[in-house]
Order: structure tokens, then sequence, then C-alpha cells
């Protein structure tokens, strides 16, 4: 392969993880709030669907993320108000919008199949984008792309440096806590599971608009990415760098896939599709290994020097989730 | 008590209603009649006795993986790659059968061992999600989901790699096999009487080790208060096993009956998403064995009567899933407002 062919694919995994990225993003705010938005593989049908018509009817490509975002952000309030109002499991109220909102949006979408829609041009950023190399990897892209990058960002920027993002972290860890320090634990935890249901939303007309545009129903092989997302969004340990970081490794073993069909015949396109799967039942057994009881059973009978750098290795992979995750906040 | 049962039946009812009313808004919005889609869904399910027949079709493996889910649901375990185990039970028959095919058994043994060894496929695909749960401490959510996809993968790998068809292999699957290896049939319709016999005796027993077993009341504690259980001495991780082991079974017997008396062969689609129709069902029925035989019949019957939809009225046959899931939505909201009423009321 030539060093050119190679910087295009890899600028197309660059764009073709955006969706993924707003998607991990918006699932990583809604859990560090302590909510777990299950729904997420049906909102993104279902906004994926619902950006393209509203684009193709009003022929405006904005209009058309909107749409998709306001989509997000319904199905959010519905897991908002079930979980946190009505109390009822979060889990089981998310797979039912997965499964509802996926059906919905192959009932819907069934007019808008395979007809040609707006979709997002490139914009190369001038003088950036001369750059040798750097420039044909990150600044010949189309702006929901762009917007990808910020997002990584600003989302850790929020989180991990401003006081809004710590009082969001004690809402996720120790919700008791945060309330005895003037936070309105269930407000804030709507406030968020909607922006976060938004962003997820967003990934819809990220993908119809932009990555794969158009609306192809069932055969349009988006049915799977939400789960995908969900999975990235532990991998990343409810960090959204690490978590981006997640989303290029997927597309990029996609990518890879499809550059290595013509080498390995004898393997079938749609096995190569999904081998990123097995790759990320492994990672999560790595990074979740560390919570196992009898992991700190064997290390505590391990000779010292072996136990340290054992744990070392095993720390650094673990992540956790924030404490409170699906659990319900009620004051006494 | 009574009055109890009363109150609850209300806000099912009212759950109905307002999951009807929320579709029909939906229908009306793309310009369809109501009613007339209502009645093509009865008159596809119930309207002859051969689509009877397919409804019958469809409600067999949704009873078993309703059976099944009904025991990981006891133990607190949400088993989303209970799809993966319907997958894997049907490849394991396809195995069983490709092994016995030259064999000088009789054909009754061999659906019987090809039966039994989808049964043992699914529980071994279950044992992964398992595993990964108890020593991987891999939420059981995101195994079995990984292990769905992976399973798809296996199944489209064997159609077009070892097992295609002479000459090139297809979507269609794999060879068919000879027709004394099939589930025996009513005359003239495609259901088996025996597929019958088997989803029943699955939800069964499952009913009777759930309400009349030392086994079932341990499970029961295992989910209700995982931490209490082991204190009080209950092997929880061992009943964790258990349940996915029985659950696996159960949904492996489900795809080994789409082997072994619908499709004859292995197809990729081959377990059409009954697994997680079979979780919606369970949720449905508030995880109570007793209700899994209607509701899993009227949901094989909106699935099999919305295929008349594209063909009468050129709507996407998805609308049974998206009255299936608004009917789960509604019940599951109802029973919050119920308790948040209640707990007001007291």
């Amino acid at each position: 392969m030539s060093q050119e062919t190679m910087l295009i694919g890899l600028a197309g995994v660059l764009a073709s993880a955006s969706p993924l990225i707003f998607a991990v993003i918006g699932e990583t705010l809604s859990e560090r709030a302590g909510v777990i938005n299950l729904s997420m593989n049906g909102t993104i049908l279902l906004a994926a669907m619902g950006g393209f018509a509203v684009a193709y009817t009003t022929d405006n490509i904005v209009l058309g993320f909107l749409g998709g975002m306001l989509i997000g952000a319904l199905v959010a309030l519905v897991v908002a108000f079930a979980s946190i109002t009505l109390q009822q499991s979060q889990v089981a109220v998310g797979f039912v919008l997965a499964l509802t909102c996926r059906d919905l949006s192959y009932f819907l979408g069934n007019p808008y199949m395979g007809l040609p829609g707006p979709r997002l041009q490139a914009l190369p950023i001038p003088v950036l984008s001369d750059i040798p190399v750097i420039g044909q990897l990150f600044f010949r892209h189309d702006v929901i792309t762009y917007i990808s990058f910020i997002a990584i960002f600003l989302a850790w920027l929020w989180i991990f440096r401003t006081r809004p993002g710590l009082m969001l972290q004690g809402i996720g860890e120790k919700p008791a806590a945060a309330y005895i320090r003037g936070a309105n634990v269930n407000v804030m935890r709507y406030v968020y599971t909607i922006i976060g249901g938004a962003l997820i939303g967003l990934a819809g007309p990220a993908f119809s608009l932009a990555t794969r545009a158009g609306w192809m129903g069932t055969i349009s092989g988006l049915d799977g990415f939400g789960w995908i997302a969900l999975s990235i969004t532990i991998f990343g340990g409810w960090n959204p760098v690490r978590g981006a970081l997640g989303a290029y490794l997927f597309a990029f073993l996609q990518w890879l896939g499809l550059v290595l069909q013509p080498v390995l015949t004898q393997v079938p396109s749609q096995v190569l599709q999904v081998a990123p799967f097995p790759l990320m039942i492994l990672t999560l057994l790595l990074v979740n290994i560390g919570n196992a009881e009898w992991v700190e059973r064997t290390l505590a009978a391990m000779p010292e020097s072996a136990r340290k750098i054992f744990a070392k290795i095993l720390r650094a992979m673990r992540t956790s989730p924030p404490a409170a995750l699906g659990v319900p906040f009620e004051r006494d | 008590m009574i009055k109890d049962r009363f109150g609850n039946l209300a806000y099912q009812l009212a759950a109905l209603l307002l999951a009807f009313g929320v579709v029909s808004l939906i229908l009306i919005s793309v310009d369809a009649s109501p009613s007339e889609t209502y009645k093509n869904i009865f008159k596809g399910s119930f309207g002859e006795m051969r689509k009877f027949a397919e409804v019958l079709v469809a409600f067999v493996p949704l009873l078993l993986v309703t059976a099944g889910l009904l025991v990981t649901f006891s133990s607190g375990l949400w088993n989303i790659g209970v799809e993966g185990q319907v997958v894997l039970g049907a490849i394991a028959t396809t195995w069983v059968y490709r092994l016995l095919l030259e064999s000088s058994l009789p054909p009754a043994v061999i659906i019987a061992l090809a039966i039994l060894g989808g049964m043992v496929g699914g529980a071994i695909w279950a044992a992964l999600a398992g595993i990964l749960k108890v020593f991987g401490g891999v939420n059981e959510i995101f195994g079995g989901l990984g292990l769905n996809f992976v399973s798809t993968a296996l199944t489209i790998y064997l159609i077009f790699g070892p097992w295609k068809r002479p000459g090139v292999a297809s979507m269609s699957g794999t060879v068919p096999f000879p027709d004394e290896f099939s589930l025996p049939l009513l005359a003239n319709l495609r259901i088996s009487p025996w597929a019958l016999v088997i989803a029943f005796v699955g939800i069964v027993v499952i009913y009777f080790m759930l309400q009349g077993t030392y086994f079932g009341l341990r499970l029961k504690a295992v989910g209700k208060n995982f931490r209490a259980a082991y204190l009080l001495g209950i092997p929880t991780w061992q009943y964790a096993m258990y349940s996915f082991l029985i659950c696996g079974a159960l949904a492996g017997a489900a795809g080994a009956v789409q082997v072994a008396a619908v499709y004859h062969r292995l197809i990729p689609s081959i377990s059409s998403g009954y697994g997680y129709l079979g979780l919606m069902v369970a949720m449905l029925i508030n995880y109570q064995a007793l209700w899994a035989v209607p509701v899993a019949l009227f949901f094989a019957a909106l699935n099999i009567g919305s295929i008349q939809l594209p063909i009468v009225m050129k709507l996407d046959s998805s609308l049974s899933g998206v009255l299936q899931g608004v009917l789960v939505l509604f019940v599951l909201l109802a029973a919050g407002v119920r308790q948040k009423f209640g707990r007001k009321a007291q």
C-alpha cells in the first residue's frame, strides 16, 4: 500500500469514528451523572432516519442535525422520567426503548429508503490542510468531524477541569454528599441525561448525513453501533479522551478488516466486519478482571515482588463505573 | 389484597389502551387507518388455519426463550446474550445432524440427539457469558451482546465456509437435510406437534422449578438480594452459573427446533430475533411464568400478522415491533406510576 492510500485510509478512520465519538461522549455524560441510557442502539437509528428525513424534506442539512439531536433528547427524557421520577429499572426501560426506536425507525423510514439526499461535503481548512501528513489526516474533513475533535476536548475539560464538572462526578459517585453540598441531584441527572441523549442523537445524522449518507433501513448496517458505543464507554472508563481512543481503535479495526479482505479471501467479509466484537469482549475482560474477587485472592497469595507488578498492570487497565450508576437517589 | 389485584389490573389495562392509542397516532401520522391495520394483523394471524399454524411456529421458540429468561431474571441476571444462545443451539443441532447424516441410527434417535446437542450448544454459549460475568467481572449485558455478534459471525462463517453448499455458497443457508430428519409436521401445515410439546414441557418445568422447589427458592433469594443470600450461605456464583446453563439450554432448544422443524438447515438469520423478543415478553409478564403462554402467543400473532402489512397496506412489518415495544414501555411506566402513587397514599 502506498503512503498516499494509507493516509487517506487513516483519515477515513478518523472521520468514520466521529458518530461513535458523539455517542460515547453522550453516554459518558449520562453515566457520569448516574443514569445508564441503554436505548443508544435504537436512538442512533431513529435519529439517523429522522435526521435524514428532516434534511431531505426541508433540504436543510443543519435542520437535519438538529432533528437528530432533538430525537435523542426526547428518548433520553423518557429514560430520565422512567428511571429518576418513577424509579423503574434503567436497564429495562433503556432496553425496551432500544428495540422500539429501532423498529420505529424502520417503520417510519420506509418512504425514505435509498433516496439520494443532502450530505455534508469535505471542508479542507486553508493552510493547515497543506501541512504534509498532518494536514491530510486532520484538516480535510467535513464539519461534523472537526466538531467531534473539539467535542472530545471540551467534554474532557468540562468533566475534569471545571466546578460543574466536579459536581457532575459527585452526583454519579456520591449523590448524598453532592446533595448536602447544595446540588439538586435529580434535576442535574435530568439535565445530563438529556444533554447526553442529544449527543447520542447527533450520532444518527453524523451517519446518515455524513459518513454513510442516506437511509437504507435494515440493510444500512447501522444496527449494532449503539451497542458498540456502550462497550466503548466502559472501555473508556467514563473518560471522553480514552473513550474517543476506543472509538478510533474500533474504526481502525473495521478498516483493517476491509483492507485485509483481498488477502484473506477464504474468510467471508461479514466475519471480518464483526472481528472487533471478540476484541471488545477481550478488552472488557481486561479492564474488568481487576475487579473480580478471585483475582484479588490470587494476588494476595503471590510473593511480594510479583504482586506489586501484577497489581500495577491491573490497576492501569482497570476501569470502575461511577459508584451510584443505576441507583436512584432519594432525599430522606 | 383483592383490591390490590384489581388496582394492578386497572393500571395494566390503562397501559394497554395507551399503547394502542400511541401506535394508532403513529399510524395516522403515516396516513394509515388504525382499524384497518389492526384488522389486517388479526386476519394475518388468526384468519386461516394455515396462518395460525405459522403463529404457533413463532410461538414455540418464543415460549422456550421466555421460559429460560424467567430463570435468569429470577436470579437477577440480565441475559441479553440469549439471542446468541438460540443461534448456538441451531449451530450445534446442525452439527449433530451433519455428523449423523450417514449413520444407521433410526431417524427418531438422530432427531432427539440433534435437539439435545442444540440444548448443550446453547448452554455452553450461556456458560461463556456466565464465566465472563463470574470470573471476569464483565457485566452479562455486555458479555452477552458481544457473544451475540460473535454467534452471528460464526453462523455466516459456517454457511459460507466449511458447511457451504456444494458449488456456490449463498445466504439461503446450508444444504437442507433429508425429510426424515425433520420433526414430524401436521398434515399440510408447517407446525410440528412435537415442537409444541417441547415448548410446553419447557415452560411447565420452569414454572414448577421456580414455584415449588428449594432450588427455585434459593435462586430467587440470590436475585432479590445477592449479598444477603451470600451471607446466608447460598453459593451465589454457582447459582448464577446454574441459571445461565438452564436458560442457555432452553434457548438452545429454541434454536434446535428452528433447524429440526422449521428451516431444516442452518440459515444466517436462524434466530429471527426471538431472543430479544423473549426479553420483552418476560418483562411484560413481570416474570410470572403463568402468563408466559398467552403473552408469547399474542406477540407471535403480532409478528406473523404484520407480515401481511407490506403486501396489503404498503406498511413496513416492523410495526409489530413498535407495538410490542410501546406496550412493554407503558406497562413499565404504569408500574412506576402505581408505585409512586401507592407510596404517597400511605
